[in-house]
């Protein structure tokens, strides 16, 4: 599992992402993982080999670079592109769930050809409902990660910048001793470009979150302004979608239901019932 | 996530590009990408541990590299190639934008929409009018932009091309003035001509390109304007088949870059 990896598992979830959403996951891949993989990686390759202490007191070398670097630039930005890219796997998984849902629910309703069961895989889910509330909890979250990997950042390595010396006086070095440390001007210069790169992304969520709350919140002045005619079909439509949801599990409740008494008056049926539950 | 995964998302783009463009994504990955990451990268591989300076005080080195590479011409190049293959997403961003509004149109049955089904849809070459050819314009223009600062930010920071085989530094920690060695200087100067030389060429293809897309959009306009009434049976038949042979050597095309990179 690499970076690879997960740029497959994620390019699912794009097509159920919003154009902000897509647009994200582009800079994450291209602006930030790929810039990480291709050059920040070799920049920090020889930070502890070539981080020089003058003195040849052993132990030291060691201490001092540990001292000043608990967690090195590398792995924190790793960490930070894992946490927050995770978060849109809520929604690919909340969308399998609403799939199978429709798929069980075409074995009831005697549709389950291999037609439908396709065009159940491949149609693109609209973001409403639950799935809404799963997508912009995905946003928060990705957002939190971003902000809170920005202030570990900040906390470990204030100004963002990296400098050349660091006096270092921690046992075993003798008083007072000078580190040097390797290529501190091209590791500001990506310090700074990943920097610049998360605020990107922090922009764009927060874009996407936006977006997504006007649009709620105009579908529903527009169902409140334009109301199907009749009191009781009006309800009907508001709840339309959660009304479909009942529906759907009632189904399922009954078929879960009919299936446990048939196994119980018939015991041998009970190889029927497994392949049934697996479904 | 790294130049193979690039190859894949802009080989997509290959099919709606112009010819030129198509010749200049193979530089992009042949002359360039696969040059840094075949012959280059080891080039400059031991940049840091073969820079000698002639001194025992400990920093001196660190301080002395750090001072005359501020960034290594690898990752300066590796920059430059990301940043100048990106722009082509954009069309990307654009085609796949057209394809939903096609599948929206062809779900809700609309008669004017032509295609049969959803597979014709996701197959279809679009041609680069409308706005379209505004943002494979403004693509263009961006690969030229990014291209001409990395060619500047390179020449700013190492004064000209060359690699020098020696180098004065007198930076603290470093006692007086120390000389400092440089490795393989010849072999880094060789590649960097190199990779300089094909920048040039990628731009005058990026600005050929440019000039064919104005040529061919003035021309367009002044035929409608000079001929108000045509023919549109006859039109449509022509760019069908200009459409057809696009897409034969378009898929050509494809095979190709496909065979080099595997």
């Amino acid at each position: 599992m690499n970076w690879a990896g997960l740029y497959t598992v994620l390019s699912g979830v794009n097509r159920h992402s919003t154009s902000i959403g897509r647009i994200w996951l582009s800079v994450i891949f291209i602006f930030r993982i790929m810039v990480l993989v291709v050059a920040a990686e070799s920049v920090w390759g020889d930070e502890k080999s070539a981080f020089t202490c003058n003195t040849q007191q052993p132990g030291c070398n060691s201490v001092c670079y540990d001292h000043f670097f608990p967690i090195s630039h590398i792995r924190l930005w790793a960490l930070q592109l894992i946490l927050v890219t995770t978060p849109a796997l809520l929604v690919a998984m909340h969308v399998a769930y609403q799939q199978h849902q429709e798929k069980k629910l075409l074995v009831l309703t005697g549709h389950a050809d291999a037609k439908h069961m396709e065009e159940v895989k491949k149609h693109k889910m609209r973001i409403s409902g639950s799935l809404w509330w799963t997508y912009v909890c995905s946003v928060v979250f990705r957002l939190l990660f971003e902000a809170v990997f920005m202030y570990i950042f900040y906390m470990l390595y204030p100004g963002y910048q990296m400098v050349r010396l660091v006096k270092c006086e921690a046992y075993p070095c003798p008083n007072t001793v000078d580190c040097f440390i390797s290529r501190p001007t091209e590791k500001t210069i990506f310090t700074v470009f990943m920097l610049v790169t998360s605020s990107i992304c922090i922009v764009l969520n927060m874009a996407e979150l936006v977006y997504l709350v006007v649009r709620a919140c105009a579908r529903r002045g527009q169902h409140n302004s334009n109301p199907p005619s009749g009191k009781s079909s009006f309800y009907g439509h508001k709840l339309s979608s959660e009304y479909k949801q009942n529906e759907i599990n009632q189904l399922l409740t009954e078929q879960d239901g009919s299936l446990k008494d048939m196994l119980r008056r018939n015991p041998g049926l009970q190889e029927k019932g497994d392949r049934c539950s697996a479904c | 996530m790294d130049w193979g995964a690039l190859h894949t998302i802009l080989g997509g783009v290959n099919k709606h590009s112009t010819s030129i463009g198509k010749i200049w994504l193979t530089v992009l990955f042949i002359f360039r990408i696969m040059i840094l990451v075949v012959a280059a990268e080891r080039v400059w591989g031991d940049e840091q541990d073969d820079f000698i300076c002639n001194t025992l005080q400990p920093g001196c080195k660190n301080v002395c590299y750090d001072h005359f590479f501020p960034i290594s011409h690898i990752r300066l190049w590796a920059l430059q190639l990301i940043f100048v293959s990106t722009p082509a997403l954009l069309v990307a961003m654009h085609v796949a934008y057209r394809r939903h509004e096609k599948k929206r149109q062809f779900r809700k049955g609309d008669q004017k929409c032509e295609y049969k089904d959803i597979e014709e849809i996701r197959k279809q070459r679009f041609r680069i009018e409308g706005s379209l050819w505004w943002t494979y314009t403004s693509s263009i223009f961006f690969r030229l932009v990014f291209e001409a600062v990395f060619m500047y930010a390179f020449y700013f920071m190492y004064d000209g091309f060359r690699m020098p085989r020696l180098m004065k530094c007198n930076a603290w920690p470093c006692p007086n003035t120390v000389d400092c060695f440089v490795s393989r200087p010849t072999e880094k100067t060789v590649f960097t001509i190199f990779m300089i030389a094909v920048s040039s060429i990628c731009i005058l293809l990026n600005v050929a390109e440019l000039c064919y897309l104005l040529t061919k959009f003035f021309l367009k306009r002044s035929k409608k304007a000079g001929n108000p009434k045509h023919h549109p049976n006859h039109e449509n038949k022509e760019e069908t088949k200009q459409n057809e042979m696009n897409e034969l050597i378009s898929d050509s095309c494809q095979n190709t870059v496909t065979g080099f990179s595997n």
